[in-house]
């Protein structure tokens, strides 16, 4: 499948016109998988749903790549009292802007997963977290969600099944870490978005104290195509262990910036050189941050024969995350950039635990005097060690993701880290 | 003063209806304060205490709130609010440039408001919009993408004359295969 990547025909962003109006989608074989699932539930049981998704091995888009289907069976047995899905749409991190693709051209085929993900873990009711920022797309997504009650897919007994269930957008307001799951849960309880402490994981402790699963909204996208195809079918899309087609955003110094539909596992060269345009202005390749900003960079000399799955970025030191790759030439200055990823990460952090709080901020400050031609040798050596206080010390990965781009730039791009603070030494002399 | 804002009989029926979207009451304080920014322009702390006062839930939650989130507006604003991001891929891609040259343009740096209380300008975090860099939002809503100069002359000048900018619909780029959005 990869090898033909040319011919390859989207599937989560087919190229049909107006495809955002119910009747269009289901023109094209929408909703035909939660019909499937509601008229023969003897064949599609809850479990048996679960169980199909597990098998495709759909790895969560938003980052961890955790199988899906075995994150559903973490749900416990219903007891009566209510159950939740929580999508999640905050899409925050830098580099990262494929969800909103779907809430533009695509927002049926979301709507469909979640529900069947719904079905499967007898949920209650549907809560889309977007970010506030994605104002015009939470208004596109309420109107197909609209659509979906009209014609009977949402509310109560759902075309004339015993299944049914709410769904309601709720609109963030500034704040990345609402894209972790727990302070996400937080944050649609109507409060700050502090993290929680695990365990108790969401499965068994989540919104309102009761089961909660949240899922990214590509992963859910991903649900319909598995029902209507099989899992094998699925698995069939690039790497085992990383199967499915994924939306791949690529931004920075590239010709033509933008998101793009292909199987997992494809060469990052290919991306970068055929699917983007090469690298702008005919400059040379200089890093890559391949899935979002909080994944360690790559030199461009580390990326023969990488592709994107989370086995070969693995090997290589690196993450799949978002698949929101950053392009980065050779003029690009790795100080200021990691500088500015420090500065983010300082903004963002909620300032629960102390070495996330305090450290972001001492990252950044300390960056930005190398950045500003004040550094000393030392400088680098006090990163490295204010990384490692940070490092799994916190209750969310807010900190690793700060720390991780800071020590593997000074690993990787050692020598322009010292160019800058060298400056220095020759000045005092 | 704490009664210079209220919310009217419309109000409340629209924030019952915030309300009942979810199993407790306090989850509704963000769709709240939304509503609230909406009409009043910015939830400063007499707007946090007309809507603490409305959902009952104290007034120390709210600030706790407010001052939590980048897009509640702590204090009156200019009547657009332009945020320019300036986080890694606008970055990268001339982000700073850009907010220069608004702030050179309206005569004001970035965290204040021009004179005429026309114009504000944040330098802010990603706003998700990566590959239509260097980018802005305009107050909480349309996206400007693919900024240069003259777009800017253009928006400004166009706000000047109250007209919003128009929602660009970023289509896929062209596929290697062929296929277009």
């Amino acid at each position: 499948m990869v090898n033909d990547w040319k011919s390859y025909q989207p599937v989560l962003l087919p190229a049909i016109k107006d495809l955002h109006e119910i009747s269009v989608y289901e023109k094209n074989g929408g909703y035909k998988a939660l019909n499937t699932v509601l008229k023969d539930s003897d064949t599609w049981s809850p479990g048996r749903v679960t169980d199909e998704v597990k098998a495709a091995n759909i790895r969560g888009r938003g980052g961890a790549g955790f199988n899906a289907g075995l994150k559903w069976s973490f749900m416990p047995e219903p007891d009566g009292k209510p159950r939740y899905l929580a999508c999640n749409g905050d899409e925050s991190e830098p580099g990262t802007f494929k969800d909103r693709k779907l809430f533009e051209f695509n927002p049926h085929l979301f709507i469909e997963g979640a529900i069947i993900a719904a079905y499967a873990m007898h949920v209650d009711a549907i809560y889309v977290y977007i970010r506030g920022e994605y104002r015009p797309f939470v208004k596109m997504l309420q109107r197909a969600i609209d659509q979906a009650y009209e014609k009977g897919y949402l509310g109560k007994n759902i075309k004339g099944s015993d299944f049914s269930v709410e769904m309601y957008t709720h609109m963030g307001a500034g704040a990345y870490i609402c894209g972790e799951e727990s302070s996400l849960m937080e944050s649609l309880e109507g409060k700050r978005g502090y993290p929680r402490v695990k365990p108790p994981f969401p499965a068994q402790r989540g919104l309102w104290g009761r089961p909660t699963t949240i899922n990214n909204i590509e992963t859910l996208a991903n649900v319909p195509l598995v029902i209507n195809n099989g899992a094998e079918w699925y698995k069939s899309f690039g790497p085992d262990s990383h199967p499915g087609p994924v939306l791949y955003g690529i931004s920075g110094h590239v010709n033509r910036p933008g998101v793009y539909e292909y199987p997992a596992g494809m060469s990052v060269m290919t991306l970068i050189n055929e699917v983007a345009g090469g690298v702008r202005g005919g400059k040379k390749l200089k890093a890559l941050i391949p899935g979002g900003s909080s994944t360690p960079p790559l030199r461009a000399d580390m990326l023969e024969g990488v592709t994107m799955d989370s086995d070969s970025l693995r090997e290589v030191g690196s993450m799949m995350g978002t698949a929101g790759m950053v392009v980065l030439d050779e003029d690009t200055d790795m100080v200021d950039v990691i500088w500015r990823i420090s500065h983010f990460y300082h903004h963002e952090s909620c300032g629960q635990c102390t070495p996330c709080r305090e450290g972001t901020g001492w990252l950044e400050k300390t960056l930005l005097k190398i950045r500003d031609g004040n550094g000393e040798m030392r400088d680098l050596d006090l990163l490295l060690a204010i990384c490692n206080r940070m490092e799994g010390r916190t209750i969310c990965a807010l900190a690793d993701a700060a720390a991780w781009p800071v020590r593997y730039s000074i690993e990787r791009f050692r020598d322009e880290f010292e160019q800058k603070c060298k400056k220095t030494v020759y000045a005092m002399a | 003063m704490a009664d210079t804002y209220t919310f009217d009989d419309k109000d409340l029926g629209e924030i019952r209806k915030l309300i009942a979207k979810y199993p407790e009451k306090q989850a509704a304080v963000l769709p709240v304060l939304w509503y609230a920014q909406d009409k009043f322009g910015h939830t400063d702390p007499d707007v946090q205490e007309l809507v603490a006062r409305t959902l009952d839930i104290p007034e120390a939650h709210i600030h706790g709130v407010v001052t939590f989130y980048t897009q509640f507006y702590e204090k009156p604003m200019g009547k657009h609010v332009l945020d320019v991001c300036t986080c890694l891929s606008c970055q990268v891609c001339g982000g700073y440039d850009m907010l220069h040259y608004l702030e050179e343009k309206l005569g004001i740096k970035a965290g204040e408001t021009t004179a005429d209380g026309k114009f504000s300008i944040q330098s802010v975090e990603c706003l998700g919009a990566c590959g239509y860099a260097p980018m802005l939002q305009v107050t909480n809503d349309k996206y400007v993408n693919h900024l240069t100069r003259e777009k800017l002359d253009k928006l400004i000048e166009e706000l000047n004359n109250d007209q919003q900018p128009r929602f660009e619909s970023n289509k896929m780029p062209q596929h290697v295969n062929g296929s277009d959005k």
